[in-house]
């Protein structure tokens, strides 16, 4: 008997041992519902594509708003790239465990809304703003966020795609620095004249965000790559496939850009060592260029084909599903006010992120920062010519197929038109079960 | 009397089980429990564009079989194996014979060898990142000393698997070459002594005494090193997603793609699937042809 | 003659080695803009680590891999004794199919099986929890494995004369079992504690919060965060950072390490 009751004890203090830690989130649940009466907590997940202390930055902005609103509390929490946010973001949902709030990539709206995870903000745009609050957006980009006449998402860190050249090595070859390449003859043209030993002529990324920088380079030639609903994509047309074969002759043809898939990371380090003379990249690279170039630098439209074009880009504000109307205004209210004009101005000026709204280029502050670094209005003024984001259902498989497509022709596994074709059936595949 | 030997067979039985009971639970709940749901779940659509999951016989298999990046990620994983596991271990068994000698000098080379072992996959990708690297890489100022170009080791996709091969050799030889270690102390040193009394050259003496007898040693570490390279994929997260066009991505990888990038929960189902039967396999090969061999002692 | 070349070859191999290490330390120290150069300059900072050290919570980061590295540890060590001992010197029904049955663990390990177990986990409402972390890794069929075989290898005479003394079967497994499996209770405790400072992908999917994030998740985040432009001063200080504590560990404590890798019948 006596062994019998040991084993006993043993077993009871292991079930204790798990017991006890399970016992603390457990507390925590309890005292969330104690207080709840008189204060309403709400998570925060976000990204910061760019960075270090940009994240005391928005716990910064967090700080100041509960100091405004002390029955609220903002408990942000910093969860990596744009790729790795989507995931949390995502697996919260999956696994029942969603955010409150969330700053998520603009592209993710057709996957948030398959998983059923995203809430409509209509009434509390009515409730709370009205047209005046939405309208105030660029409308370039509030396309990611609207679907079927609802708006699901509020714009916050956007940004499209530049064109940084080095004006010193511009002058040095003898072109006029205040005159960039207007489109993609005089890209090439310009880029063979600037490159020479330690130095390449232009550089675009191909890494995690090739479809994007891809995407310019369709506009630019006549066509977004998506439909509006996001159930049909155009990967393989003859204009996409001349696109793709001039990234493939800048590399391979006239040896003005290094060969193979160029890291995202590293392209701005080469720009900033002089180790490329003109660089494809986010705006919301600006005020990092600005801050470590040590040289004379423009920032331009991306060259013409057809037409200007780039895509919008970055993160948007999303409200989850399951969380009650006292939530739901607090977190409006958390929304709002991270989106008021002088804050958005401040963000922009502080990143180089497009402000998402009109308004915040009216402010005192935007003005002086415009007149006084002129290439900060650029990417505004290109959203004349920007368009959506590629954004579709089983957003993750499309983007992969065309991601992985591009690389196989930039590393000359694939002909051009081989590999976008085959992006299009895989992506038509993907698509087929929302096509039904 | 039979009945309380009987009581006294079920006291032995009753606190038997009690005692494995706290490791038995914890198995069913993140071992046999999940195995047995995913094969269950592979046989289903649960998609984005499925809300509740549906019964679909074999299409996950079917899509998969007809999926390029599966063959891809399946032949990577060979290139992989085929790559790190005989050199790593060839390596490992030179490191063993020249460490086992106890000098202070040999115990730093020791250590030079183990220490990446310690070392978390997901810092040495960051390290190994910044080495091969264009332009600013180790590698690539190495190379220039040299007069050579600098490559792009990770965006071209014969280099890349190169590359990945090198960082796991660094990574996993010293891991293998404990096991050595230990093999070596296990062989008489009687029978070395022996074999200098009758004159045996080196070479002699390695591949007629030495090899052999660490035949188990090896068999052991060749499972777990084909093993090994079937679950090393953190550094792909730092390194390069997969890419360039799958040129580096892995099973596993693929199967975190799938079950979280993609959300096809039915398909990450089936490709689990897969895995395990891979694993089984290798510990299949293990439990006929090594324990056989192991038992000679 | 010959062995001279070994020696310069094993020399060469051991100084390739250390390279990544060196390199490492190397970039950590070097001014934010020096980085990438290779000038041979005497100029060394430590603005790196300071800015790591604000930038990203990592005295958490320690504290959580701290916290979960032990109570994995704690629990394997209670679950392997009990279980290692039943199988070792107990005969009850079943014993033999079990005993295959938990080595399954040792081929198909929690590792693989990411996405069934984040749905049990989120089935047990678990989910960035640390206790989630811990919790596939509670028992553990290597060692049980190993405790086992260390067990089998004590007379039974030991049991007997404890019996004789009137000891009760975990007194005798506490006074006399696990004293004299210390080497393999070390073996094992330095595997298991290596493995899951080192894990990585698991804590990835489970966790989402600052407080159960654990370092090489911190790492990575950090390391992937600098979307405008590579910042490897900066992410060199911040890897030096996180392999430190272990490998400080190794380097004081190697002979124990290594030795207890070997003769632990790790083989």
């Amino acid at each position: 008997m006596r062994f019998l009751k040991s084993v006993l004890v043993i077993i009871l203090s292991m079930v204790l041992l798990a017991g006890c830690s399970a016992a603390k989130p457990a507390a925590n649940v309890q005292n969330n519902e104690g207080k709840a009466e008189e204060k309403v907590e709400l998570t925060f997940y976000y990204p910061v594509a760019v960075g270090g202390p940009l994240t005391k930055t928005i716990d910064g902005m967090a700080a100041e708003f509960m100091k405004e609103n002390p029955n609220i509390a903002v408990k942000p929490v910093y969860t990596g790239s744009y790729a790795d946010t989507t995931t949390k973001v995502q697996a919260g949902v999956q696994g029942k465990n969603p955010p409150d709030i969330a700053i998520v990539q603009s592209t993710e709206l057709y996957s948030l809304l398959d998983m059923d995870a995203i809430l409509p903000l209509d009434d509390l745009i009515a409730q709370d703003g009205g047209d005046e609050f939405i309208k105030d957006f660029y409308p370039g980009f509030l396309e990611n966020s609207q679907v079927d006449g609802k708006t699901y998402s509020i714009p916050f860190q956007r940004s499209t795609i530049v064109l940084y050249y080095n004006k010193d090595a511009f002058k040095e070859v003898g072109l006029d620095p205040a005159k960039p390449p207007k489109n993609w003859d005089e890209l090439v043209d310009y880029a063979k004249k600037l490159n020479k030993d330690g130095r390449t002529g232009v550089e675009i990324p191909t890494t995690g965000f090739a479809y994007w920088l891809f995407q310019a380079f369709a506009l630019e030639n006549g066509k977004n790559l998506m439909s509006a609903d996001g159930k049909e994509v155009y990967f393989d047309t003859p204009e996409n496939v001349e696109a793709l074969q001039l990234w493939i002759d800048l590399a391979k043809r006239d040896k003005v850009m290094p060969e193979g898939v160029i890291d995202w990371a590293t392209v701005p380090s080469n720009f900033i060592a002089g180790k490329t003379a003109m660089m494809y990249h986010t705006t919301g690279n600006l005020t990092n260029v600005k801050t470590n170039a040590k040289f004379d630098f423009g920032v331009a439209y991306l060259p013409a084909k057809k037409n200007f074009g780039s895509p919008t880009g970055g993160g948007n504000f999303y409200l989850f599903k399951g969380i009650d109307e006292k939530k739901q205004k607090a977190a409006w209210k958390f929304i709002k006010f991270m989106t008021e004009p002088e804050r958005t101005a401040q963000w922009s000026i502080d990143t180089g992120y497009v402000a998402a709204r009109k308004s915040a280029y009216e402010t005192e502050k935007m003005k002086n920062y415009i007149s006084e670094f002129p290439a900060a209005a650029v990417a505004r003024d290109q959203l004349e010519f920007a368009k959506a984001e590629l954004s579709t259902h089983n957003n993750g498989r499309v983007t992969k197929a065309l991601s992985d497509a591009l690389q196989a022709a930039i590393t000359g596994q694939t002909a051009p038109a081989e590999a976008l074709k085959k992006a299009q059936q895989e992506a038509e595949k993907a698509l087929a079960t929302f096509n039904k | 009397m039979e009945k309380g030997q009987w009581a006294a067979k079920f006291k032995i039985n009753a606190y038997a089980w009690l005692l494995l009971l706290p490791s038995l639970i914890f198995l069913i709940l993140f071992t046999f429990y999940p195995v047995i749901k995913t094969l269950i779940f592979s046989f289903y659509q649960a998609d984005l564009s499925t809300p509740e999951p549906l019964f679909n016989g074999i299409d996950n298999y079917r899509r998969m079989l007809g999926d390029e990046v599966f063959w891809k990620v399946l032949k990577n994983n060979l290139w992989i194996t085929l790559g790190t596991v005989p050199t790593s271990m060839a390596l490992a068994l030179m490191m063993a014979l020249y460490a086992n000698k106890l000098l202070r000098v040999k115990s730093l080379i020791r250590t030079a060898f183990f220490y990446p072992t310690v070392i978390p996959m997901i810092a040495i990708a960051n390290i190994w990142l910044f080495i091969y690297t264009p332009e600013y890489g180790a590698l690539s100022h190495f190379l220039h000393w040299f007069g050579l170009e600098h490559l792009n080791w990770l965006g071209n996709q014969e280099l890349v698997t190169w590359a990945m091969i090198i960082m796991i050799i660094w990574k996993e030889a010293g891991y293998f070459m404990i096991f050595y270690l230990a093999g070596l102390q296990n062989i008489s040193q009687e029978l070395y002594e022996s074999a200098s009394l009758d004159g045996a050259k080196s070479w002699t003496v390695f591949s007629r005494i030495t090899f052999p007898l660490l035949m188990p040693t090896t068999l052991f570490v060749m499972v777990i090193a084909v093993t090994n390279s079937f679950k090393l994929v953190d550094h792909l997260v730092i390194m390069t997603q997969g890419g360039p066009d799958n040129a580096s991505n892995l099973l596993l990888y693929y199967i975190y793609q799938t079950a979280f990038s993609f959300w096809d929960q039915g398909m990450a189902s089936a490709l689990t699937v897969v895995m395990v039967l891979i694993l089984v396999v290798i510990a299949a090969f293990q439990f006929l042809f090594l324990d056989k061999k192991i038992h000679y002692n | 003659m010959q062995r001279r070349v070994e020696n310069i070859a094993m020399f060469g191999l051991a100084c390739l080695w250390t390279f990544p290490l060196i390199w490492a330390f190397w970039t950590a120290f070097r001014p934010r803009e020096m980085a990438t150069s290779w000038e041979l300059t005497p100029d060394f900072t430590l603005n790196n680590f300071v800015h790591v050290w604000n930038g990203a919570p990592f005295a958490q980061y320690y504290l959580n891999t701290l916290i979960i590295v032990t109570g994995i540890l704690a629990v394997q060590l209670v679950t392997a004794t009990l279980a290692a001992y039943v199988f070792a010197k107990v005969r009850f029904w079943g014993r033999d199919i079990l005993f295959i049955l938990f080595l399954v663990q040792i081929i198909v390990p929690a590792d693989v099986l990411l996405f069934p177990n984040y749905n049990v986990l989120g089935d047990l409402s678990l989910l960035d929890t640390k206790l989630g972390i811990m919790m596939p890794y509670f028992a553990s069929a290597l060692g049980i494995f190993l405790l086992r075989q260390t067990f089998k290898t004590f007379p039974s005479e030991l049991e007997e004369a404890a019996r004789m003394e009137g000891c009760s079967w975990w007194q005798m497994l506490w006074k006399i079992y696990v004293p004299l499996a210390r080497p393999t209770y070390i073996a094992f405790g330095l595997v298991s504690v290596s493995y899951h400072w080192n894990n990585f992908m698991w804590p990835l999917i489970v966790t989402n919060s600052v407080e159960n994030r654990p370092l090489t998740v911190g790492l990575a985040i950090f390391a992937t965060s600098f979307e405008t432009g590579a910042q490897w001063a900066e992410v060199s200080a911040a890897t030096v950072m996180v392999i430190l504590p272990l490998l400080l560990a190794f380097l004081l404590f190697q002979r124990q390490f290594l030795n207890s890798f070997i003769h632990s019948g790790i083989k």
